[in-house]
């Protein structure tokens, strides 16, 4: 009975007041310290290829003297491009490059969610869950991922070719549900559409980026519905005074 | 390691009070681009007082300059700003929204608002969002008590919570960092305001700290597993404004009401930081730094900080006098001064005293009274230094440049010194100039890490002759300096060719001499040197050896240099000092005496500045201070001192140097050292110092060797290092 009336005054106490932390926790899956691993740690080497120190010297000679640690971000990223993924041994190659500690370096890297610290696989598939491509089914684009490659979010294939990943928008809402694998959008996508780009991709053929409905860039789909009329000339719209 | 970009333009602003300008220049942009002419100042209102105040100014400063305090977590006036806790919003009249003051110049005619009701309401939802990922674990907290957050919360904080998150699910966990064995890390208690990152980076030189990740997973720490090992860990300690960094080896001994504070003074090393010692039931439980702008600024090298714990053990708590088995026994006082006594009345004058690193003035001229009485003359100190003339005059065994003047200082050459060991906070103010003062400095001697890029020029001590005859390249740096300084380390000085060196930089600096400015400066490492030198004792324990004393004081003289062997089989030992080390090892008759913490008692600091411990707490057992000793043994040997209280015996000091009871001052050395040519000539025997790593830094003494703590920090240095080397070893 004393229960059930402090259970009855917590909620009307509680009804009264704005609750602010009631929701579940979000966490984030990455780890933002570094662990020793098998596969990343100081001791393996890092080098940049000699086709990418001439890249390097390229970036470094954009920024001015005393300003090199501009060039931080493209290094970091130019490593990954070369290794697949960002091991601390490349985070030590850039702060070495830059003359910098390696502990800014980190701050970098750990910041920038573009950055992978963990070892990635040859296609990173990074589905597009943010509101409008999740109400075009974005939802049916990962399942169909998960099913495919028998792998979860944040997980890669035991071949190392797939990563999957859950991003945020990415900036293509109009054709939407949307995907990037590695630099290229795959857009207006259909669970079928999923399926054909992960099989070729298997196969290491990579299928033509862009919209899979027959579209144009993001032109609307059949007839422009809008601004089909001559355009009106100038002083359309203003008010008689003026 | 880059210096900061922003506050290179201090140079040209010229402006004659250093500290508010490069204050004003790390808070703003907008001063770099102010031309060089004096700015003019102008006039903004703070809770509607009128202020004037250089362009430039930060709102927050602005405030202070009328005495309003505006609420801050990130912000620290010897820090870069960052601006990142909101936790200083103010409102300022016609802005839309509140401005962060700490980072926010002002602008003429500003109307300030600290108090208004959108100020509050932005505190209010600041102070709410940082309490909503932050624990509520006051009550297991070190920090509680003296905690920013829980005053600031108790002054601006909403005196409601709406957090009704009752499971306990929705708070933010961060697992604990291992950053050695001084700092202890409870790290979901952080607010992020990157105040221990910023010091580390910008004070200490070793950028091991950083945040990482993003948003609510942001953390602070080192990413990879690694100890935050300098010699000024201890501060982020006091700059944690929450419990998240605490003190280790003072973790829950504690709360801050309970224990009693008394001003001291450091003597671990010749700085003599200005201390508080917390005490309770007789005990000092920790050492905080105490603001002195002349001195430490606030910061505090670890060593002095931690290696209170030496205060507690090895201590000698009764007198002892070596019985014929050889065995030290434990006697009553009056046995004691006795059997010392006796020895002395056999001596017939051949008494000696050596006096220690920890030994205080009081001490010291209280022995030297009483050596002279018994007729004896010979009284040195155990710390090596140049023969002859070379402590006639006192400029010529000080740091003339003085320690806040080496911030300005654009040219430095250091002579087989590491001030990073030496003298931590010395050499935080090098590093300071050299960040904000383009500061060019180069060594002479080992190569060592300074934690500031310096020009090592070698380890050849005919290098000296060079740079002093002007043909080396580093010479035209010293001359064409405004203000040059050489820093001699006093372990050079004790070499054979010491003298030789000591005069050729001497020599030069008078040529370097400026209006105001003394470019010669020794860099000791021991508390007891520059007042011992003061009132008259000679450099070195050569002289005693040689005398072969019938009877030999050894007051705090733990260093070792003296050994049995090396005195005479008749000769009787007495060591007056706390601690049972080296000194009281070979002693015949062991006093006990007072460390620092326990008695009322002078130091002068390497650039002569005579500062004062006060007792915290009475010394352990049966110990005495040290010169009440030294006053009841001269009364058994039936030759009394003229003193019987402190003030008579400070009244005797000021008679034999007077500058030594004007506490805090220093008394400018007069120049003209006329140093006699030495004979030996400077040998090629390379230069060395003795610290040249962390580890090195620990003990150097016999309070700071019988420390737990520093013992554990020597473990951790070596540990660390182990691991180093086997990744180097592993990767090749």
């Amino acid at each position: 009975m004393l229960s059930n009336c402090a259970a009855k005054t917590l909620a009307a106490v509680r009804g009264s007041l704005r609750a602010i932390a009631t929701s579940s926790a979000q966490r984030s899956d990455n780890l933002f310290v570094h662990r020793d691993t098998p596969e990343d740690n100081p001791n393996i080497p890092f080098e940049f290829s000699a086709e990418n120190k001439k890249r390097v010297e390229a970036i470094l000679s954009i920024y001015p003297e005393g300003h090199k640690r501009g060039a931080m971000i493209p290094l970091l990223d130019l490593a990954q491009r070369q290794y697949g993924w960002l091991p601390i041994s490349a985070m030590h190659k850039v702060a070495e490059i830059l003359g910098l500690p390696n502990m800014r370096v980190y701050e970098v890297a750990t910041f920038y969610t573009m950055f992978m610290r963990k070892p990635t696989g040859k296609y990173h598939i990074q589905v597009c869950t943010t509101t409008p491509c999740w109400l075009r089914g974005s939802d049916e684009i990962l399942e169909t991922c998960k099913k495919q490659l028998g792998i979860g979010v944040g997980e890669t294939t035991k071949d190392k070719k797939f990563t999957i990943s859950e991003v945020e928008c990415l900036g293509a809402c109009v054709n939407a549900p949307m995907v990037s694998i590695n630099d290229d959008y795959y857009e207006d996508l259909t669970g079928k559409d999923m399926q054909e780009i992960l099989n070729d991709l298997k196969a290491d053929k990579i299928s033509p980026p862009g919209p899979r409905n027959g579209r144009f860039a993001s032109e609307p789909k059949g007839e422009p519905t809008s601004l089909i009329e001559e355009p009106k000339g100038p002083g359309f719209g203003l008010q008689a005074g003026l | 390691m880059i210096r900061a970009p922003l506050v290179k333009a201090l140079g040209a602003l010229g402006s004659p009070t250093h500290q508010i300008a490069s204050r004003a220049v790390r808070t703003s942009a907008v001063l770099a681009q102010t031309p060089a002419k004096a700015p003019e100042k102008i006039e903004v209102f703070v809770d509607d007082i009128p202020v004037m105040v250089l362009p430039g100014t930060t709102v927050l400063q602005a405030a202070a300059e009328v005495g309003v305090e505006i609420p801050r977590f990130c912000y620290h006036e010897r820090l870069a700003v960052a601006g990142n806790c909101r936790m200083c919003l103010v409102e300022v009249e016609k802005s839309p929204k509140p401005v962060a003051a700490c980072a926010m110049p002002v602008m003429k005619g500003w109307r300030i608002k600290t108090n208004s009701d959108l100020t509050r309401k932005a505190r209010e939802g600041v102070m709410e969002f940082l309490l909503m990922n932050h624990p509520l674990d006051c009550p297991i907290c070190d920090q509680g008590g003296e905690c920013d957050l829980q005053d600031q919360a108790m002054a601006f904080g909403s005196d409601r919570s709406r957090f009704t998150d009752i499971n306990y699910t929705g708070k933010r966990a961060v697992e604990d960092k291992d950053i050695g064995p001084l700092v202890k890390t409870v790290m979901t208690r952080c607010i992020h305001c990157t105040r221990c990152v910023r010091f580390a980076s910008e004070i200490a030189g070793v950028d091991d700290l950083g945040t990482t990740g993003r948003g609510n997973d942001m953390q602070i720490g080192t990413y990879v597993e690694k100890l935050f090992l300098t010699e000024l860990s201890g501060n982020v300690i006091d700059l944690c404004p929450v419990g998240a960094l605490t003190n280790k080896p003072y973790s829950f001994v504690a709360r801050p009401w309970e224990i009693r504070k008394v001003d001291s003074i450091d003597v671990l090393d010749a700085v003599g930081s200005n201390i508080v010692v917390s005490t309770r039931t007789n005990e000092v439980l920790r050492i905080l730094p105490r603001e002195n702008e002349d001195v430490n600024e606030e910061w505090l090298a670890d060593k002095s900080r931690f290696a209170c714990d030496g205060l507690k053990r090895q201590r000698l708590v009764a007198p002892m006098v070596r019985m014929p088995n050889g065995e030290l026994q434990a006697v009553e006082w009056e046995g004691a001064l006795i059997a010392v006594a006796k020895a002395l009345q056999k001596a017939k004058g051949q008494v000696a005293g050596i006096a220690g690193q920890l030994a205080d003035v009081e001490a010291m001229v209280a022995l030297k009274d009483l050596v002279n009485r018994l007729d004896g003359e010979l009284l040195v100190t155990e710390q090596d230094f140049i023969k002859g003339s070379g402590i006639e005059v006192r400029s010529s065994y000080l740091l003339n440049s003085t320690i806040a003047g080496l911030e300005q200082a654009d040219a430095v050459l250091l002579v087989g010194t590491n001030p990073r060991y030496e003298a931590p906070l010395v050499n935080t103010r090098l590093r300071k100039a050299y960040v904000h003062n383009e500061l060019q400095i180069a060594s002479i001697g080992p190569k060592i890490d300074l934690s500031y890029q310096h020009n090592n020029l070698g380890a050849d001590p005919n290098l000296v002759k060079d740079v002093c005859n002007g043909s080396h390249a580093f010479s035209k740096v010293l001359e064409g300096a405004k203000k040059p300084a050489i820093i001699i380390g006093v372990d050079v000085l004790e070499r054979p060719d010491g003298a030789a060196i000591h005069a050729t930089i001497s020599e030069y600096c008078k040529k370097l001499k400026k209006p105001d400015w003394n470019p010669f400066n020794v860099l000791h490492n021991s508390a007891s040197q520059v007042g011992a030198f003061d009132v008259g004792y000679q450099p070195g324990i050569q002289a005693v050896l040689q005398a072969q004393p019938k009877v030999l004081f050894l007051l705090n003289a733990d260093a070792g240099k003296v050994t049995r062997d090396q005195l005479p089989k008749d000769c009787f030992v007495v060591y007056i000092g706390s601690h049972g080390d080296n000194g009281a090892s070979i002693a015949d008759a062991v006093l006990p005496g007072a460390a620092y913490t326990e008695k009322q008692a002078i130091y002068v600091n390497t650039e002569g500045r005579p500062q004062q411990t006060l007792p915290g707490v009475s010394p352990p057992g049966m110990a005495r201070e040290d010169w009440k000793i030294l006053r009841a043994l001269s009364e058994v040997v039936g030759k009394p001192l003229a003193y019987d209280n402190l003030d008579e015996l400070r009244a005797r000091l000021e008679s034999l140097a007077p500058h030594l009871t004007r506490l805090g001052e220093l008394q400018p050395a007069s120049g003209g050292e006329s140093v006699a040519k030495p004979s030996i000539s400077i040998s090629s025997t390379p230069i060395d110092v003795k610290q040249k790593e962390l580890r090195d830094y620990f003990m150097t003494d016999a309070i700071s060797r019988a420390s737990p703590t520093m013992a554990k920090c020597i473990s951790a240095v070596n540990k660390q290092q182990r691991q180093d080397e086997a990744r180097r070893c592993a990767a090749v």
